[in-house]
């Protein structure tokens, strides 16, 4: 809040989201931290992630802040590289299910008809699956990897933004602007993209913030299932995982990653919420949930939020 | 709202058609063949001749789904090639289990995720409302697999308040055995009088059961709060205060009511979520639920197993999906109009 206003010309403020409060400037500031830390994880990690035998499982101490694990990792490298596999699990889940998903809806939202009830008959059917549900039937259909991961739970993340954006061009494509550019003769495809797409995108940028923690949590499950990254990649729920019979003696190699994942998803979810309170300023949303008068509706919204 | 009911059915029997030939393809796709997996690794070709004859796998695609949906409906839903039983009887005492710690958790998130939202709500932008976002965020964000470890380490390893894992202590089953009517252990510990395995199953039930209650009551005490705080912003909220009513007493006795429509629908998809989440619960403190049932499936490519625990778990979901969008319809006329 603070920055916003004291930038005197008062452009930046309309430009920019008002941070509503210091709360979300608070989340907004750790995913800074764990965004740069992971990219910058090759150069600021104290040790290679490579096993070293006259290492094994140290406590925490001034040469190894977090430890070491039971191949004589350092932890606190392990995480370091974790936030790079955990950050690209989730832009490339997020970008897939976006593309994929608002292309749908878009679609099914402008057309309407009987084409608008097919795709959301057929995003009904994968909205029927908890992600982490299918994630697992498909992960074991697929040989398990980070790339399965991505695959798994985009499979079951897009409908969430066949919904949202179905719901929002199909008030779109009943706008004024749109009617004159299909009496000027505009093909259905170019007023999609040039109408339609453009304006639908707000409530998903936001929907993709908030779901950015789920897709962490979620991928992060399918690791600690096994079902996820391998050895020797550096995965949160991995090492979670790989460390939980040792917990009780060692309880470092469990307690770091885990909080690593707990960070993270918390960060995420802070500022999805602040953007969302942001740009909604009836507080909370709540309204907004209550008022959709559609079967996508209130439930819609919410298990957005929830049901994944 | 008859015909709101109807479309509304119709839809979601859709959805049931096409989860059962999405879990008949998922099906279809794992590798491994079936009938080597069940007639075991030194069968004769006359036995695994007679596997794909009993599973049908010679047919054509389409005939085996037919026979599949068939089977469904006849309520066959296969055989288990790791238990060697009906997966539908394997579900039918793993559900209850699932059942049991769910039910549990989400009775720990109403009671504690509503008072904190109307906590929050009161004390709105002040400590308390900070420190109830912050935790209840928190909650919603932990990974509960590794909360369920480190719960398991402190309070039952270290300090030893509660059993480290398991349903109840299965040494009573000879002292006092059970006898099932629900095959939800607890209730039917309670309504058979049986103290002994009531008050094992409760003790080994609060760790678990407080690990899977971190989301809900994280998601209720946020939906709490928000509805309160839009509530207390209403007209009617201007009257009671112009009326002399305090603060807290406007929240509590009427704003609280509006409110709960909201939060019911939330409880009934979080309970659905939940049974989901669970299973990375029930596998760190092995409780002997669907969770549980579906891992070592997964494990040993038990297919007719996963394809039951799917179709379950989705069949939940649907049933949960339907009951909200119904009760929105009674409560809420114009989600009937679309």
């Amino acid at each position: 809040m603070t920055a916003a206003e004291t930038a005197a010309g008062g452009r930046l403020r309309r430009t920019l989201p008002r941070i509503p409060d210091r709360f979300a400037a608070f989340g907004a500031a750790l995913i800074v931290i764990v965004v740069v830390a992971s990219i910058l994880a090759p150069w600021i990690a104290p040790y290679p992630d490579e096993p070293n035998p006259l290492e094994l499982l140290r406590p925490p101490s001034a040469a190894h802040w977090f430890g070491t694990d039971q191949v004589g990792r350092d932890v606190l490298t392990r995480i370091l590289y974790g936030g790079r596999t955990s950050l690209f699990i989730a832009v490339a889940v997020l970008a897939v299910s976006a593309v994929a998903g608002v292309t749908l809806g878009v679609v099914a939202g402008y057309a309407g008809g009987w084409v608008r009830d097919v795709i959301m008959r057929v995003t009904d059917v994968f909205l029927a699956f908890p992600a982490l549900l299918l994630s697992l039937a498909l992960a074991v259909v697929l040989q398990p990897s980070v790339n399965t991961v991505v695959l798994a739970i985009a499979a079951t993340w897009w409908p969430w933004y066949t919904r949202l954006s179905a719901s929002v061009a199909a008030s779109i494509a009943t706008r004024g602007y749109v009617d004159a550019a299909r009496c000027l003769g505009v093909p259905a495809p170019l007023i999609i993209l040039r109408h339609v797409l453009p304006n639908s995108l707000t409530p998903v940028l936001v929907q993709l913030s908030l779901d950015a923690g789920g897709v962490i949590l979620t991928a992060a499950a399918l690791s600690y299932l096994g079902l996820g990254a391998q050895e020797p990649t550096a995965e949160w729920g991995l090492m979670v995982q790989q460390g939980q019979t040792l917990f009780t003696t060692n309880w470092w190699v469990v307690t770091f990653p885990g909080l690593a994942i707990l960070v993270t998803a918390f960060a995420f979810n802070v500022i999805g919420e602040g953007l969302r309170n942001a740009l909604d300023p009836r507080s909370g949303g709540a309204r907004q949930e209550r008022a959709k008068p559609t079967s996508a509706g209130a439930a819609a919204t919410m298990s957005t939020r929830v049901v994944k | 709202m008859a015909r709101y009911l109807a479309r509304r059915l119709g839809q979601a029997l859709l959805v049931v058609a096409g989860v059962v030939m999405l879990t008949f393809a998922v099906m279809r796709l794992v590798p491994g063949d079936p009938a080597v997996a069940f007639a075991g690794p030194k069968a004769t070709p006359e036995q695994l001749a007679a596997a794909r004859e009993r599973f049908g796998l010679d047919d054509p695609i389409p005939l085996q789904f037919v026979n599949y949906v068939r089977d469904l409906f006849t309520g066959d839903w296969g055989t288990s090639l790791r238990t060697r039983q009906p997966v539908r009887d394997d579900l039918y005492l793993a559900f209850p289990a699932s059942l049991e710690l769910v039910g549990a958790a989400l009775v720990i998130a109403v009671l504690i995720g509503i008072p904190i939202g109307v906590l929050a709500a009161r004390y709105k932008t002040k400590f308390p409302d900070f420190g109830v976002r912050f935790t209840s965020m928190l909650a919603v964000s932990v990974p509960v697999f590794w909360l369920a470890l480190a719960m398991q380490l402190v309070f039952a390893g270290h300090l030893g308040w509660f059993p480290i894992a398991g349903e109840y202590d299965s040494s009573l089953d000879s002292t006092s055995p059970l006898t099932l009517w629900t095959n939800i252990t607890i209730v039917d510990a309670l309504i058979t009088g049986n103290w002994p395995i009531f008050t094992s199953t409760l003790e080994h039930l609060v760790l678990p059961a407080l690990v899977v209650a971190a989301y809900p009551t994280g998601m209720i005490a946020q939906m709490a709060r928000a509805a309160l705080i839009e509530e207390s912003g209403q007209d009617h909220a201007r009257l009671e205060r112009a009326l002399g009513f305090g603060e807290t007493s406007i929240l509590t006795r009427f704003a609280l009511r509006p409110a709960l429509s909201p939060v019911l629908s939330l409880i009934a998809l979080v309970f659905a979520y939940s049974i989901v989440n669970g299973f990375l619960v029930e596998a760190v403190f092995n409780w002997p639920g669907l969770g549980r049932y579906a891992a070592e499936s997964i494990k040993s490519l038990d297919t007719p197993a996963i394809a039951g625990v799917t179709l379950l778990v989705a069949l939940v979901y649907t049933t949960a999906n339907l009951i909200v969008d119904l009760l929105q319809g009674v409560v809420d006329p114009r989600a009937r109009a679309r």
